[in-house]
């Protein structure tokens, strides 16, 4: 066959497409859409999708936190204050949490006794676990003696043991009636400090002592000798209740007390007859005696409603104003840029401490904070929406818009606009960690106070937190935690979702 | 250049102005702090008042204010929190500790920051580099106050390292001052660490796949050559000035770690004049930031001009 191509016979050549008709093959995937396209490249993003599921469950433990907490905001504890975290299932456990353990260095013998003593009495022994012993020669009275110290873990709960109290008739009529009911003994028998060497500020010291530091003077065994009263002449009220093993009948339970009775109860037990349950302190309590699982969620509640509330303000206002810079551009860009810029150079501290000082008493202290975050928050949204709006506004769309005679406000809002969406919605999310961070750092300074409001604010939370933080490190550990993680998952979530929704920006972090 | 660099200040002031009026007229108008009646200076703190016209029209009462600063540098005299003390005097004597404090942590945290920075560019898309990220984005996330706490509870009282609260006194260069500084430079240097590596790590990134890196690589240069003497330089565009920027940040410095390391510097005098309703000291404070402000954003807008031509270029609008 030679390559003659020039002069091709006309019957060699045959229509294609005389039966058949042509069209483009279908596609066989799904179409996909923008949103769809960006979940899935979220859903890469590892980090991002863990940080989304722990932001979930912080939003769910905010708001079920004080649903299941037995305590409200609001009930202050007068003892139980800055006490650590203790739920007495797991503390029967000794699984080493939530026992209520804060560690005591040095303690002495005698300490160490009254503990023991504690723990004969109520039957709940305060010492989870001796950490170290030390013994150290010291001079006394020119002999060298041996004295032994112990570093313990205690159990700040059970250690409390007894407490002096004065009831009226009835109230110590019904505890005894409790008592009939459950079997749980509260009031104990009554030690008068003229039997104890006239110490008058320990309740728990129930037997005999040789002086007024509450050295025992203990038996030939080894063992503590009751102390308890028999002066009946003394006694307080009628009790027929439960006695304390060893009780023959003679003790009396409580003395008389201008028209009340004095006695000494458990109080551990006291706690269970008033509240109905025993203490229950997930994360144990704060410095004004709040239970801090209910706290931290009711903090956390407000932070989140108000951070995005701020942010959805913030959102339309800028998004309004942005609209119109980049929409309009030329002088009316200008002139509204200057006035973004001034309000932007105003320190927020500033900002928040004027409208607290001139609102707050007129409408509120959430109001006049949320004012404070309005009037310069929505700059970054307006920056951000008026650089879209030169991106798009030049686009042929618009201008096919315009030529069928749209209004401005039209196709700034149905034509522009959506094409801005994604952006502007991804930064509203990293707009959420700000306002937190804020609103935690001006309630933590005390410069804004919530408690009225809300009861309590992380931030508020961390200050006490912090005034206790060598003795009782829970206090601030919890919450920092909590608004720890929140702002690191609010925003890696952000970072994801921005990458998604921004292909070309990813990697690029600011 | 020039003509830019004059706009910008011209504007700064501007700014300066409305912002300093609206505080003014905003502190004025709340009731001013009773005095006690038994104290001599009540009296004293009266006629002042008098003088600056407490009772005459705001912008009247601003007037006097100007003159008085620009003239005398008096800004008026604390009635609450430093009683009869002019406010300037107590400001200056709280600033050095502030600086002091800020200047250490900028000397310490800068270095780290663009090492971190560039170690985690060069080793893109590693495990190192995974690792420094998700570090620097925990570090800037989580509020300072907690690596306060962090610090006070772990370094100074479980390992004894540090005292809790810095020195009192004015040996600002004392060694036992420069210890007890040092938990509140810690505090303060993660954030600056992790802002700079972040900054550091993006910019070197971007530059390292331009084109000019591969014209280097293909002259002959090995990696590192082509790295310090292109991709670096390039790179600096960036960091400088946001180090200029930080070395004017220095003087605010931070409220809070501040406040919990009682550092005695014009942070914790700011929440002490808010808390404490010292309008005349409150006043100048705002002015004080507002001008830090001020001056770091447009030293930063500057400084780009002056280390990168393309920029000044594009700058004349």
């Amino acid at each position: 066959m030679d390559n003659n191509f020039e002069h091709i016979p006309q019957e060699m050549f045959e229509f294609v497409q005389t039966n058949a008709n042509l069209h483009d093959t279908k596609f066989k995937t799904k179409a996909r859409g923008y949103f769809a396209d960006a979940f899935i490249r979220f859903k890469k993003n590892k980090s991002s999708v863990v940080a989304a599921v722990i932001i979930i469950f912080l939003i769910f433990f905010a708001i079920v936190a004080p649903i299941i907490s037995p305590y409200d905001i609001k009930q202050k504890d007068k003892i139980f204050i800055n006490y650590p975290p203790f739920v007495e299932e797991i503390a029967n456990a000794h699984i080493g949490i939530m026992d209520g353990g804060v560690v005591y260095d040095s303690q002495n013998e005698n300490q160490m006794l009254l503990f023991k003593a504690i723990e004969q009495e109520t039957g709940r022994n305060p010492v989870l676990q001796v950490l170290d012993t030390i013994e150290k020669e010291t001079l006394k009275r020119g002999q060298v003696i041996k004295v032994k110290s112990y570093k313990v873990r205690v159990n700040r709960f059970y250690t409390l043991g007894m407490k002096y109290m004065t009831l009226s008739y009835e109230e110590f009529a019904r505890i005894q009636e409790f008592q009939n009911e459950t079997g749980i003994q509260v009031i104990f028998p009554y030690v008068e400090p003229k039997d104890i060497a006239g110490i008058s500020d320990n309740p728990n010291i129930w037997y005999k002592v040789t002086d007024s530091k509450g050295v025992p003077a203990l038996d030939k065994d080894g063992n503590l000798v009751p102390a308890y009263s028999k002066s009946t002449s003394k006694a307080g009220a009628e009790y027929n209740s439960l006695r304390i093993e060893g009780d023959d009948g003679s003790y009396i339970y409580s003395i008389a007390k201008s028209g009340a009775v004095q006695c000494r109860i458990d109080y551990y037990d006291y706690y269970k007859y008033i509240n109905g349950h025993a203490p229950m302190y997930i994360f144990g309590t704060n410095s004004i005696g709040q239970d801090l699982f209910c706290a931290i969620g009711i903090g956390a509640r407000f932070s989140l409603v108000f951070a995005i509330l701020v942010s959805a303000i913030n959102l339309t206002i800028g998004a309004i104003y942005g609209a119109i810079q980049g929409y309009y551009g030329g002088a009316v860009d200008l002139v509204m840029d200057r006035i973004a810029d001034i309000l932007y150079e105003v320190p927020f501290m500033v900002v928040a401490t004027l409208f607290q000082l001139h609102l707050a008493a007129k409408v509120g202290v959430v109001p006049s904070f949320l004012f404070a975050f309005v009037l310069t928050g929505w700059i970054g949204m307006a920056a951000l929406t008026r650089k879209q709006f030169y991106r798009f506004k030049g686009q042929e769309y618009v201008l096919a818009a315009k030529t069928l005679g749209a209004r401005d406000s039209r196709i700034m809002f149905k034509h522009i606009f959506p094409n801005a969406l994604g952006t502007i919605i991804t930064s509203c999310v990293l707009v959420i960690p700000g306002v937190i961070s804020s609103e935690t750092t001006l309630t933590y300074l005390g410069i804004v106070n919530l408690s009225e409001f809300a009861g309590t604010s992380i931030g508020t939370l961390m200050a006490q937190g912090q005034a206790a933080m060598t003795t009782s490190p829970h206090a601030m550990f919890f919450p920092a935690l909590f608004v720890s993680l929140l702002l690191i998952t609010f925003n890696l979530f952000g970072n994801g979702l921005r990458d998604a929704f921004n292909p070309s920006t990813r990697g690029v972090e600011d | 250049m020039l003509k830019y660099t004059l706009q910008r200040i011209v504007l700064m002031f501007f700014t300066l102005f409305i912002i300093t009026l609206m505080c003014f007229v905003l502190v004025r108008m709340l009731p001013p702090v009773e005095l006690p009646i038994e104290d001599p200076h009540a009296v004293v703190i009266a006629q002042r008042r008098e003088a600056m016209g407490y009772n005459k029209p705001y912008l009247v009462q601003f007037g006097i204010f100007l003159k008085d600063v620009f003239t005398r540098f008096d800004w008026g005299i604390s009635d609450k929190l430093y009683f009869g003390q002019p406010v300037a005097d107590i400001f200056l004597e709280k600033l050095p500790a502030t600086c002091i404090v800020n200047f250490y942590s900028i000397i310490l945290s800068i270095p780290i920051g663009i090492m971190l920075g560039i170690f985690a560019a060069l080793k893109k898309n590693t495990w190192i580099d995974h690792a420094i990220s998700t570090l620097t984005m925990i570090v800037i996330s989580v509020p300072s106050f907690v690596y306060a706490f962090l610090i006070q509870y772990f370094l100074s009282f479980k390992l004894g390292w540090f005292p809790f609260l810095m020195k009192a006194g004015t040996d600002y260069f004392s060694p036992e001052m420069f210890v007890s500084m040092l938990p509140a430079v810690l505090s303060l240097s993660f954030g600056v660490i992790a802002g700079f590596t972040r900054t550091t790590r993006a910019e070197l990134t971007e530059v390292l796949t331009s084109e000019f890196m591969l014209l280097a690589r293909t002259k002959g240069l090995t990696r590192g050559q082509a790295t310090v003497r292109h991709a670096l330089k390039n790179c600096m565009v960036v960091v400088v000035p946001a180090i200029f920027g930080e070395f004017i940040g220095i003087m605010g410095g931070s409220l809070i770690i501040e406040k919990i390391f009682s550092v005695p510097g014009v942070g914790s005098l700011y929440i002490n004049s808010i808390n404490g309703r010292d309008y005349a000291m409150f006043m100048l404070l705002t002015v004080f930031y507002t001008v830090i402000g001020l001056l770091a954003s447009i030293i930063v807008d500057i400084s780009y001009g002056f280390i990168d031509p393309r920029i000044r270029m594009g700058s004349k609008k």
